[in-house]
């Protein structure tokens, strides 16, 4: 009998409810039975309420079942599911789920199908095309491509990408550098670690591309320390790189060099601002560092540096392999392309779906996650990490279009979405994104330093009902001094969940003073 | 994962020997050290400085500006809880309070009480969550039953194994 093929994901969320488990019955129970079987590790497909989920590889395609635990194993087994079989579990084809259908997977295309670590299976997969072709262009054509595909920074600020890019090919210098910014600290945002365990030589790909575009030798991956698995499986799918010969001293035989070194981060939420990063790269305290000038100019060690998000620099061997165009075609205004959305918080079916600009907040908590867990209604959803706003369940029809969130005071940030019950307590929430500036500020500037600890007090005394209509006011200058006086978006934007939730849940900041909550 | 060692200047500088060469080396070097030792301790602080030709400033803002660098070995397990916002959606605020029972205080390592909780803000596991991290294990659906089986010494694999048994439906 041939070699029969399961996948049970390796994926860090996957491992947290049991997939390792899961992969050790299975081997056991394969081996009991003497049916032969090679267990692959691959990434998650996103449906995360699914995990641990198992596909098997059969002449109608990949079978999923899930989620699978230790105790389903040998009835799996009895039901046939090596070619396919029947069972409670059994979800068909992962192709054709409704979930998986509606996605436009151009970054994620791999992500959960293919072997991660296995170089092979990403060629077969359309790997490496994406550089291939950069290493048959110049580099202004490489520049010129990823400008016209109208891809903006996924890190948050949704800079132009092409745009940055040029800027460090125009610049003279001896050295440059790509740094990837994998901090991704944003609450309710995982595609950077999915995408890095799921993917690696995607992203040591896009790297590639924008070291020979620039004229680069040289990449840094910054990851942060809360994801292990995603370092692990970075610094093993570089040293594979290496070996065949897709990084080093000339990259896929061209004569040009491109190196690249995974670093981790310390717990630091200020490291994920481009310069502080970089400051902590070269081994300094994570302070920002004022601007102008622009890393692009004087960026890592003082070189010329592109800092680019894992999902930015992910989505360029696209950009190159199948066009500008293609890529720019997905999407609405000045948002183009395709955005990998995190669904998290209080979520029926959380996980990753990438789709083009324009879908609806709606449409992807209602349609695709399902609603609350818990069954309650949804009173406030968060998009955009710590520093993005709270949206009131009515407001939900909003298209994901970087424009159109900016213009009801909202971001869209990384991308990610925060589902709250009815349960929630605005006012709660709102002392919380100061309290979380609070403690996570570099320090360098007083309206953020100063004005997050105050800000929690305020929120605190109208919470308890001490002389609430005047700490208002103070909470609005307060608010007002934070937006217009802090040096980073970090104090610049904590404000935008404190407004917000004032503007959405006022009802929230007037409840009858309750005996104080411990604290 | 194995317990750290003693404290030992020796091994300590052939750690910062090997790490030296690299660009920007002081964090690759106090995570060595962490992971070797389970801390930082004061004296690595002169060591990296002459290594790498700082100033002992410089290396002391770095070595106290990160989270993970801890000044002392940390007596007991230590649970790193996330409590960022789709955690607190999820509930991870009762753990906190969960906890408490234990004699356990969030934040604070003084009481001997068997493990510690830390507060983390996002683990990536922001649709499986109450999440937290122990012994470097990314652990999902925590609830206060699995809370009590990792504050009382339970290995964080059958703790993680826990998650799979069937349950109600959530709350
Ligand atoms: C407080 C703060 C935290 C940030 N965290 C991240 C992060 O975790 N990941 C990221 O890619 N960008 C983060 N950014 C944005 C970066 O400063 C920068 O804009 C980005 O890395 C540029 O890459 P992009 O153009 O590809 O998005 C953060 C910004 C601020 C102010
Ligand atoms: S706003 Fe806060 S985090 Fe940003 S530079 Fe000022 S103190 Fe540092
Ligand atoms: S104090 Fe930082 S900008 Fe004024
Ligand atoms: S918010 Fe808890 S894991 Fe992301």
């Amino acid at each position: 009998m041939s070699v029969v093929r399961i996948f049970v994901p390796g994926d860090a969320a996957a491992l947290s409810v049991g997939a390792n488990g899961v992969a050790a019955a299975i081997a056991r129970e394969a081996a009991a039975r003497g049916i032969a079987v090679e267990i692959v590790r691959n990434g998650s497909r996103g449906m995360l309420w699914l995990e641990p989920l198992v596909e098997v590889e059969t002449a109608a395609g990949r079978i999923g079942y899930g989620p699978v635990a230790v105790r389903d194993v040998a009835g799996l087994f009895e039901a046939g599911f090596v070619n396919g079989g029947a069972h409670r579990l059994a979800l068909g084809r992962i192709d054709d789920l409704d979930w998986m259908k509606r996605q436009q997977r151009l970054t994620f295309a791999r992500v959960g199908v293919t072997d991660p670590l296995s170089l092979e299976d990403y060629k077969a997969h359309g790997g490496l095309k994406g550089l291939e072709a950069a290493l048959r262009l110049s580099g202004a054509a490489v520049v010129e491509a990823v400008r016209a595909s109208g891809l903006r920074g996924r890190g948050g600020a949704g800079f132009p990408t092409g745009i940055k890019w040029k800027t460090v090919l125009d610049a003279e210098a001896e050295q440059k550098y790509i740094v990837c910014n994998a901090d991704e600290g944003d609450s309710g945002t995982f595609a950077d670690r999915m995408l890095m365990e799921g993917d690696p030589f995607l992203l040591i790909e896009g790297m590639a591309i924008a070291g020979l575009a620039v004229g680069a030798t040289k990449g840094f991956i910054y990851i942060r320390s809360e994801y292990p698995h995603a370092f692990k499986a970075m610094e093993r799918a570089i040293a594979v790189a290496e070996k065949a010969e897709v990084l080093g001293a000339s990259v896929l035989g061209s004569g040009k060099a491109f190196t690249l070194e995974a670093r981790l981060g310390a717990g630091a939420y200020i490291c994920g601002e481009e310069t502080s990063l970089l400051e902590s790269l070269e081994g300094k305290r994570g302070v920002v560092r004022a601007k102008p000038p622009l890393p692009a100019l004087k960026g890592l060690f003082g070189k010329p540096t592109i800092v680019n998000n894992v999902l930015s620099l992910a989505a360029v061997p696209f950009i190159l392999a199948e066009g500008a165009e293609v890529y720019a075609a997905c999407g609405i205004g000045r948002s183009r392309g395709t955005l990998p959305v995190q669904l998290g918080g209080n979520i029926k079916r959380g996980g990753l779906i990438e789709l083009a600009f324009g879908v609806s907040l709606r449409t992807l908590i209602e349609d695709f996650g399902g609603g609350t867990r818990s069954g309650r209604p949804i009173r406030a959803v968060q998009v955009g990490g710590p520093l993005g706003a709270y949206l009131p369940a009515p407001q939900l029809d909003i298209p994901l279009d970087y424009e159109a969130l900016a213009g009801i005071k909202a971001m869209l940030g990384h991308g990610g979405i925060v589902v709250f019950d009815d349960t929630v307590d605005m006012a709660k929430q709102a002392k919380f994104a100061f309290e979380f500036c609070a403690k996570e500020s570099c320090g360098k500037c007083t309206p953020c330093r100063i004005g997050a600890v105050r800000g929690a007090e305020t929120v605190q005394r109208i919470i308890d009902g001490t002389e609430r209509e005047k700490n208002l006011g103070v909470l609005d200058d307060l608010n007002q001094l934070m937006t217009d006086a802090s040096l980073c978006a970090m104090g610049g934007l904590t404000p935008m969940p404190v407004m917000s939730a004032l503007r959405h849940f006022p009802e929230d900041f007037q409840r009858p003073a309750m005996s104080v909550a411990a604290e | 994962m194995g317990l750290p060692a003693h404290w030992d200047d020796g091994h300590a500088q052939a750690i910062v020997e090997k790490l030296k060469h690299l660009d920007g080396a002081t964090l690759p070097i106090l995570h060595a050290l962490q992971d070797a030792f389970g801390y930082v301790d004061a004296a690595a602080v002169p060591m990296i400085a002459q290594t790498l030709n700082l100033s002992r400033a410089e290396v002391q803002g770095t070595l106290s500006f990160y989270h993970d660098f801890k000044a002392k070995p940390a007596m007991d397990r230590v649970i790193r809880l996330c409590r960022a916002e789709a955690c607190q959606a999820q509930g991870c605020e009762s753990l906190v309070e969960h906890a408490r029972r234990h004699g356990i205080a969030v934040d604070d390592h003084a009481a001997a009480a068997g493990a510690s909780l830390e507060t983390v803000y996002c683990l990536g596991n922001c649709a499986l969550g109450p999440a937290a991290m122990v012994e470097g294990e990314l652990v999902g659906r925590l609830d206060a039953v699995r809370l009590s089986a990792l504050i009382e010494g339970a290995s964080v694999e059958d703790v993680i194994a826990m998650a799979q048994e069937p349950v109600g439906e959530p709350a």
